[in-house]
């Protein structure tokens, strides 16, 4: 099985090297691509993910998180892999998560996979808490679609999610249409728990709080438009 | 006899229908837009011209002024465009997201393509 894990990036020059090497490159037998997606970022994240061997897919401008994963996606179905990991750049998973969320697709039991922080307990910030709660309830709410962690960026597609899932979101807001297009397509979704790493600059990195309103706005005008 | 006001937003509206007719004419504008905006200014005309008009309108909806009923009209008008305005903006947004990612597809490849021919370059020396 061909498979790829694309590495959404902006302005982690400073960790995009340790990132990408700490990613595995094969897993049972299978050889693992990496392509880094770095959306417009000002610094070397391009260049330094380049010295850890990674494929580069560079945006001349920043088009957020939602377009560089999908951006990851177009590339995987270009290059005909036939699983997609999804993984972050600041270094908040735990590179060896990869092959719990890849398994159920090796063993075609699911077409998306998602890895979710809030099916066991960890040390998670509270204000991370509340978010991805009132997250996971617009998601139930405005798409029907129940996910423990609706906003998880450690997700792996199967070849048939890679060609089914086509969202609109650009920005934070993508998360909770893929889920959605999973059920619009009648696409198996499981989730596995994986390890969530809150570190300093994850935080600073991460999804702002009040970014929320502004999900949540754009969520609304997709729907009533 | 015509009060200033109403020569002010007569002028104004006069100007407004001769810009949609303009766009219309250097097809800026779908037909469907050009009637919308000139449906919108003639109510505006007559609303002008004709003033007790409001006030017939303002008693079908059971309002007690016809200033308010045009208020009110305006209003929902306005939160409509803003809505509109929005949503065109996002598919601009999407727009111009394609196209940075067909560039860095492109990009990529021609970069992948310059590496393995110089590749093969050092390793035919």
């Amino acid at each position: 099985m061909k498979v790829i894990v694309a590495v959404s990036a902006f302005n982690e020059s400073k960790v995009i090297y340790r990132v990408v090497k700490s990613i595995p490159r094969r897993i049972k037998n299978t050889t693992i691509s990496i392509v880094v997606v770095d959306d417009g970022s000002f610094d070397n994240t391009a260049q330094e993910a380049r010295k850890a061997k990674a494929i580069v897919v560079r945006h001349i401008l920043n088009r957020g998180l939602g377009a560089a994963i999908k951006t990851g996606i177009d590339y995987a179905q270009r290059q005909q892999y036939e699983a997609m990991v999804t993984f972050d750049g600041d270094g908040q998973h735990n590179p060896a998560d990869i092959e719990k969320i890849i398994a159920p697709i090796f063993k075609k039991e699911a077409d998306l996979v998602v890895g979710s922080r809030f099916t066991r307990s960890q040390n998670v910030p509270v204000d991370r808490l509340i978010i991805n709660w009132l997250a996971n309830l617009a998601t139930l709410l405005l798409f029907g679609v129940s996910s423990t962690d609706s906003q998880s960026g450690l997700r792996a597609f199967s070849k048939k999610a890679l060609n089914l899932i086509d969202y609109k979101g650009e920005r934070m807001d993508f998360s909770s249409e893929i889920l959605l297009e999973a059920k619009k397509h009648k696409l198996i979704v499981t989730e596995v728990p994986i390890e969530a790493i809150y570190t300093k600059y994850s935080r600073i990195k991460g999804q702002k709080n009040i970014n929320s309103i502004n999900v949540l706005l754009r969520f609304l005008v997709r729907i009533f438009r | 006899m015509l009060t200033t006001i109403q020569i002010v937003l007569l002028i104004f509206i006069l100007f407004a229908i001769s810009r949609v007719y303009l766009r219309a004419k250097e097809q800026l504008f779908s037909t469907k837009t050009a009637i919308f905006w000139y449906i919108i200014w003639i109510a505006g005309l007559i609303g002008v011209l004709l003033p007790k008009t409001t006030s017939k309108l303002a008693g079908l909806f059971g309002v007690g002024r016809g200033v308010d009923v045009i208020v009110y009209i305006a209003l929902a008008l306005l939160f409509y465009l803003v809505f509109r305005i929005y949503v065109m903006i996002e598919d601009i947004r999407h727009e111009i997201t394609s196209l940075v990612r067909e560039i860095a597809f492109q990009r990529s490849q021609k970069r992948s393509s310059t590496l393995s021919s110089s590749r093969r370059r050092g390793s035919k020396k």
